[in-house]
């Protein structure tokens, strides 16, 4: 930086020299604020999708940023377009990116020992290796081909709640897995 | 355009109703503002949100106030959204508010008004008001006169920011805001308020709140737009016999030129705990300040040389 | 509205700009009251008597559509001479079997035919018809476990068109709700009457040719011991006012997730398969065709029901499933009765479910007797919770409020837990369905991080595990699991399925693997394949549908090029009725679709709810069946008989009309009929789930007050979403309970201060809020004080509070087996709950005070 550029950017040279006699303006306005610019400007893209929270639908624009550290989300708004909720969100919805990029989210699997005092780690490929053998096993101890003299062909071993927050596809292979495992304690908060 | 002279500054800014213009900015874009309509407010605290998740505005605590859905509790470093809730009775004397009801509101549509009046009429009908609250932008910014640091400007939209880049935490801010809405924040010590989106705003963005809020009681645009949708507003609420609806800070010959962020009310602006006749603080300034500028002037040669000096 | 679905509401506002009343019925003045024209206080658990003194008034006062009624509803039609009405039985219905606490619907039915239901107990006739006598198992599957007698008849139903008839479902309505008055609404709710006939002038006045009403609910409404009846009161009166069908009108349920519509139409729901075909029960050699024989309907769109079950098991195991063993029909389980969630909790209690999965739920907190929900987790092997953090449903073990009470001791406590992460909405592919049964599709932003994985690679990735382990097994029971089309293509670096891939399955296809477009072309020979029959058509053209997004802005206001409705991407469902039976618009201001006689089509705004090209002057020939049996002034497709039912023959378990009953726990005696409650109701004795007494017995004074839950804008549920959410959380910190100045004063309570709320289940602390927007209702001439109760806080989490579900009792409606937790009563007292042991002992001395016994308020 030369020595007249240097000067020429003192608010207070600037304010002597220029328009903004007072320096409350155009002379004051600092380096920030010159290249202040809105996050979502530099997104690498916009993703569509719908507030996770209540059945109204609101349409919401994610905003991705690919970073050194791979992609993140840096904002999600309400979708303008959208013919539900015409882009605005209530408070939830406004706060779906704490929701989902906030310090509160667990990311590790979580093991709990019958008897277990805490909580211990686990692998992910473990937990699922062990839940499956779980599922085989409580099936076969409370399989029942018949009940009270009818064939039933089920479970009663085990049961699921859940499904009013997933995704039809999500809701649609429980009930496909489970059904087909011959378990029929399968809810959601629908009925709740 | 000459308005007439209650604050004493007319005297030194020509162009009162055009703050950008008179602060350096030659072609600028028109003055942008918030229109805050109370009457469709619901409450939700949308605006609260989504200016934090925007602005990256810390969470400031679990406090359960008591004070009716307000745990915010009013503008400050970390809210600069504030929605207020007040529960009151509003006497039977006045016409329909179009609004809260407990007991019945006469002159709605499909209501009857010849049936008898309930105990609560007799009480005066409960009312639950909602508000959100914002800076207010002011025409003539106490905060920006005082500022030493410069900290504090007015952008090319009229509106006033804090250049968090600039504020040293001198707190000079804070007293001379004529409505209480600029404060330090206890971490850093720098003042901190809405910036109306200053981003945004450069990109054709609305501000958060305002894209957010679900019934538009938040409305942002050209000021000049929003002071006649107001005043169309008030008078579609008093067409249909809704006598309390009041503009609050609309007008460019209060006490502080008019302000970029202003109301459509429902009750007398203490009910909401905004001061009823705002003044800026810094009406005897333009002396002071032509005092200062001799001084500065002194001071730059001073530091112009010794830069220039150091740098040889 | 405003509180739970605020950018819903900008709707409300928008009708209200241009005119409309807004009423807001509720025991609490909420944000929704401050909006509304005129606010209605209502005692919780009395809508029935409310409606019903509407209902008496539109139609004493002659105010019902008639042009629409005697077209459109049931009401010409004429009623069995076995029924007995309400009237007749001091408030109860005929068929009722004390011993069995359930009703036989047989008297229920048409004279002269039989209809199946569209919705809720479609079997209820099987039984008798099949010569199989009544099914086993739990008491509790009533709606199935009672036979209705006489094989499906063929023929019209008789109709007098002049509504004189004395068994016409228009007379027996009238004389049914002949008592619901002005001066009962007011005994019963504490409405004043003025307010009453505000509401009865407005409704009356914006209903007709040329003005609708709708009626707007959240699950307030169906959380009671009658919330099915409930529904079915706002029907009646919709139906009466012409409201149905049509813009403007309906019956909008405010749903409070996401996706709870879309779980219910892919349900993970024991009692249903996808597009509420129901499941089957175990009957004796039961074949498919029996089972279709059952359920179907031989008129309307149920006709087709084989087409729409055979498409299902062909998607489920495809290659498997061939005419010669039945599609794979014995392949699917069987229910012995009602499986609800709450029958799982007393399963696992009893030890007879040992393994629970547990996905983005949390009923530690959000289900009715959280203690209930706990115990029965402290029985288990295992337990899996999928969840965004550790919520109460996952940390109960070692910091559950029987730990800290010291009734259980976590090492004591033998149920292994996983812990699973899972990833948010922005990290996966997936519909979401709304409460307008609209899917929209969200597309995945971002990867999830760490061991955060979708419910689609969790699902997807177990049954890959399980079929792995069974692969060489000979069982015929693992054949089911080894059949299943299980082969959905991967992406990605975590192997997440194609959740497109599943969308094309609950499409369907043709026989060439071509995605349908429709389920008009479902076949029942086993060509197609469908996984969900009403969302065939979503991934018509193999267009993801529900991923349209064409602005707003840039097409009608009905805007059917967003996302895409079922069924068929029809917006409004029966819009038919929008036009007059001669196929034209009641009124221009309210045409929605109409008869185009020149083009021999119907057309309009939406998509038309009905065949395109029947018009409005075909009547079916004799002998027609199915769709064609439904002639062109029958909108209703999916009723058997095309109307609106103000009566209903068949469906539903506790009675063919809604009568006012009691909650469970109230502080009042039915002042209607001299049945209390509803007789029907299912309760669950147990000592963590005792009953209030019965008002008059002695001891029901202890619990005074009438106590409601409900959400606040800034929650969410149970708060697994909110909660942790520390821009949320700050807004609404903590458990609070509200009451007005009078109960206040009248308890000593400080605003600010603490209060302990009491049931015979539990107690509570939650800080005071004092407001006059609780109002006190003169009930029966006696004040009653109603307690509000936000039931969003549970101990996790960063804003922390009491559950106000340790509270309420597990007593469900016996149609749909939800928790009545809207309508309770309670004793509220200054000050903390005691800690330890002695919060055990306060609710012990309670239920001794209130003289509550194993069998208490469990009667008929």
């Amino acid at each position: 930086m030369g020595a007249r550029t240097f000067i020429s950017g003192w608010p207070v040279y600037r304010q002597l020299t220029g328009d903004d006699p007072l320096g409350r303006g155009a002379a004051v306005k600092s380096e920030h604020s010159a290249t202040l610019q809105p996050r979502v400007r530099t997104a690498s893209k916009v993703v569509k999708s719908v507030c996770p929270y209540c059945a109204v639908g609101c349409g919401q624009n994610v905003y991705v940023e690919d970073g050194p550290d791979g992609e993140r989300v840096t904002q999600i708004e309400g979708d303008p377009d959208s013919p539900v909720s015409r882009g605005r969100l209530c408070p939830k919805g406004a706060a779906s990116l704490q929701l989902t990029t906030g310090s509160s989210r667990e990311y590790k699997v979580r093991y709990r020992r019958p008897h277990g005092k805490d909580w211990e780690d686990l692998e992910l490929d473990t937990a699922m290796d062990m839940i499956a053998d779980r599922v085989i096993e409580t099936r076969r101890a409370y399989w029942q081909d018949e009940a009270e003299g009818r064939y039933v062909n089920r479970t009663m071993g085990f049961a699921s709640l859940g499904g009013a927050t997933l995704d039809n596809e999500e809701n649609y292979l429980i009930k496909k897995l489970f059904t087909a495992l011959g378990a029929i304690q399968i809810e959601n908060q629908a009925r709740v | 355009m000459k308005l007439p002279d209650r604050t004493g500054w007319s005297s030194l800014v020509e162009t009162t109703q055009d703050p950008a213009g008179g602060s350096g900015y030659g072609d600028h874009p028109p003055r942008m503002g918030f229109f805050t309509d109370t009457s469709v407010c619901i409450g939700c605290k949308a605006c609260e949100v989504a200016c934090k998740e925007w602005n990256h505005v810390p969470e400031d605590g679990l406090d359960f106030t008591g004070m009716s859905y307000d745990n915010t509790g009013g503008l400050g470093a970390d809210s600069w959204r504030h929605v207020a809730f007040i529960e009151n009775r509003r006497p039977v004397s006045t016409v329909d508010l179009g609004l809260p009801a407990m007991g019945p509101p006469a002159g709605t549509p499909g209501i009857r008004p010849d049936l008898p009046a309930s105990a609560d009429e007799e009480e005066g009908q409960l009312q639950w008001l909602m508000a959100s609250d914002v800076c207010k932008h002011c025409t003539h910014a106490a905060c920006l006169d005082v500022c030493p640091t410069g900290s504090l400007f007015r952008t090319e939209f009229g509106t006033v920011v804090v250049q968090e880049d600039i504020c040293n935490g001198c707190g000079y801010c804070i007293p001379a805001c004529p409505y209480g809405v600029i404060d330090q924040r206890k971490e850093d010590g720098r003042a901190w308020k809405c910036t109306l989106c200053y981003d945004r705003l450069g990109e054709g963005m609305e501000p958060a709140c305002a894209k957010a809020c679900p019934t538009d009681s938040i409305q942002f645009g050209p000021l000049d737009e929003l002071r006649e949708r107001a005043q169309a507003r008030v008078e579609q609420l008093h067409e249909k016999g809704v006598d309390v609806a009041r503009l609050y800070g609309h007008d460019p010959q209060d006490g502080v030129g008019g302000d970029g962020a202003f109301f459509l009310l429902l009750e007398e602006p203490e009910v909401y705990g905004l001061p009823p006749d705002p003044v800026v603080t810094t009406r005897d300034l333009p002396d002071m300040w032509r005092r200062a500028g001799v001084a500065a002037a002194a001071l730059v040669a001073g530091m112009a040389a010794a830069a220039l000096g150091g740098r040889s | 509205m405003a509180e739970c679905h605020p950018v819903g509401f900008q709707w409300v506002l928008e009708a209200k700009a241009r005119g409309a009343t807004v009423i807001h019925v509720d025991p609490r003045f909420t944000r929704t009251s401050a909006l509304a024209d005129l606010h209605v206080p209502i005692r919780a658990g009395t809508d029935i008597a409310f409606l019903g003194g509407l209902i008496n008034h539109v139609l004493s006062t002659g105010s019902y559509f008639a042009d629409y009624v005697i077209a459109y509803t049931n009401a010409a039609t004429i009623i069995g001479e076995g029924f007995s009405d309400t009237e007749d039985g001091d408030g109860v219905f005929s068929g009722l079997d004390p011993e069995s606490r359930s009703y036989d619907a047989g008297t229920w039915q048409y004279e002269g035919t039989e209809v199946a239901a569209a919705s809720g107990h479609r079997d209820q006739q099987q039984y008798k018809r099949l010569g199989k006598g009544s099914s086993p198992g739990s008491k509790s599957g009533r709606g199935e476990s009672h036979g209705s007698g006489g094989a499906s008849l063929q023929g019209e139903p008789e109709r007098d068109e002049t509504l004189r008839h004395p068994r016409c479902v228009f007379q027996i309505l009238r004389r049914h709700y002949a008592r619901y008055t002005p001066e009962m609404v007011e005994r019963v709710c504490g409405i004043p009457q003025h307010l009453f006939h505000q509401v009865a002038d407005a409704l009356v006045s914006s209903s007709g040719r040329d003005r609708t009403s709708a009626f707007v609910y959240a699950v307030g409404w169906t959380q009671h011991t009658v919330g099915v009846q409930y529904i079915r009161s706002a029907a009646i009166l919709q139906s009466l006012l012409g409201n149905i069908g049509r813009p403007g009108g309906g019956i909008m349920a405010l749903r409070g997730h996401a996706s709870i519509q879309g779980s219910t139409d892919i349900p993970t729901l024991y009692n249903l398969l996808p597009g509420y075909i129901p499941m089957p029960h175990a009957h004796e050699h039961e074949t498919l065709d029996d089972f279709i024989a059952a359920d179907s309907a031989a008129k309307g769109y149920w006709g087709d029901m084989r087409a729409y079950m055979v498409s299902l098991m062909k998607a489920w195991w495809g290659a498997a499933a061939t005419a010669e063993n039945d599609y794979c029909f014995d392949y699917l389980p069987r229910l012995t009765g009602s499986h609800s969630t709450y029958e799982t909790v007393m399963a696992q209690q009893a030890g007879e479910c040992k393994g629970y999965f547990l996905m983005g739920e949390n009923p530690a907190v959000g289900s009715a007797n959280a203690k209930m929900q706990r115990l029965g987790m402290a029985n288990l092997d295992w337990l899996v919770v999928r969840d965004f953090s550790l919520i109460e449903s996952a940390t109960w073990w070692k910091d559950g409020p029987e730990v800290e009470s010291k009734q259980m001791r976590t090492k004591d406590i033998g149920t292994e837990v996983f812990f699973l992460p899972a990833a948010a909405h922005t990290e996966k592919d997936g519909s979401f369905t709304n409460t307008q049964r609209m899917l929209q599709f969200h597309h995945q932003a971002v990867e999830p991080q760490g061991d955060a994985r979708s419910d689609l690679w969790f699902m997807y990735h177990l049954g890959r595990l399980v079929r792995e382990r069974l692969a060489a097994s000979t069982d015929p029971r693992d054949r089911p699991i080894l059949d299943l089309t299980w082969d959905y293509p991967t992406k990605g670096p975590i192997a997440e399925p194609d959740a497109e891939a599943v969308l094309a399955e609950i499409n369907g296809w043709d026989a060439h693997g071509q995605p349908l477009a429709s389920y008009e072309q479902l076949n029942e020979d086993g060509s197609t394949a469908c996984g969900c029959w009403i969302y065939c058509g979503v991934y018509a053209d193999g267009v993801n549908q529900a991923a349209r997004r064409k602005p707003a802005g840039e097409q009608n206001w009905v805007a059917n090029e967003w996302g895409w409705a079922w069924p068929a991407n029809r917006r409004l469902l029966y819009n038919r009725a929008s036009a007059d039976p001669d196929g034209k618009p009641w009124s221009e201001r309210k045409a929605l679709v109409w008869w185009d006689e020149e083009k021999a089509l119907w057309t309009g705004h939406d998509i038309p709810d009905f065949t395109a090209s029947k018009s409005p002057h075909y009547r079916p020939p004799k002998g027609a069946t199915r769709g064609e049996a439904l002639s062109g002034v029958d909108p209703f497709v999916m009723q058997a008989d095309g109307k609106a039912w103000l009566f209903v023959p068949s469906g539903l378990t506790d009675g063919p009309l809604p009568a006012h009953y009691e909650p469970q726990d109230s502080p009042f005696r039915n002042l209607l009929y001299a049945q209390q409650r509803n007789p029907v109701r299912q309760v669950f004795p147990h000592p963590a789930n005792r009953y209030h007494p019965t008002p008059g017995e002695r001891g029901a004074d202890v619990f005074p007050y009438v106590l409601s839950t409900y959400r606040l804008t800034e929650h969410h549920t149970a708060g697994g979403m909110t909660r942790w959410v520390p821009y949320l959380a700050e807004l609404q910190p903590e458990m609070f309970c509200e009451v007005s100045p009078e109960l206040a004063a009248e308890r000593g309570l400080e605003h600010g201060g603490w209060v302990t709320v009491v049931t015979a289940r539990n107690a509570i602390e939650a800080r005071v809020m004092v407001t006059e927007r609780m109002k006190p209702l003169v009930v029966d001439g006696r004040v009653t004080h109603q307690v509000g109760l936000p039931y969003h806080w549970g101990r996790n989490g960063y804003s922390r509070g009491d559950a106000a579900n340790e509270l309420s009792s597990m007593a469900l409606d016996p149609n749909i087996h939800i928790q009545e937790v809207k309508a309770l009563t309670c004793d509220v007292r200054p000050g903390r709950r005691p800690r330890g042991k002695a919060r055990d002992r306060l609710v012990r001395r309670y239920q001794r005070r209130a003289r509550i016994g194993t069998s208490t308020g469990t009667e008929m």
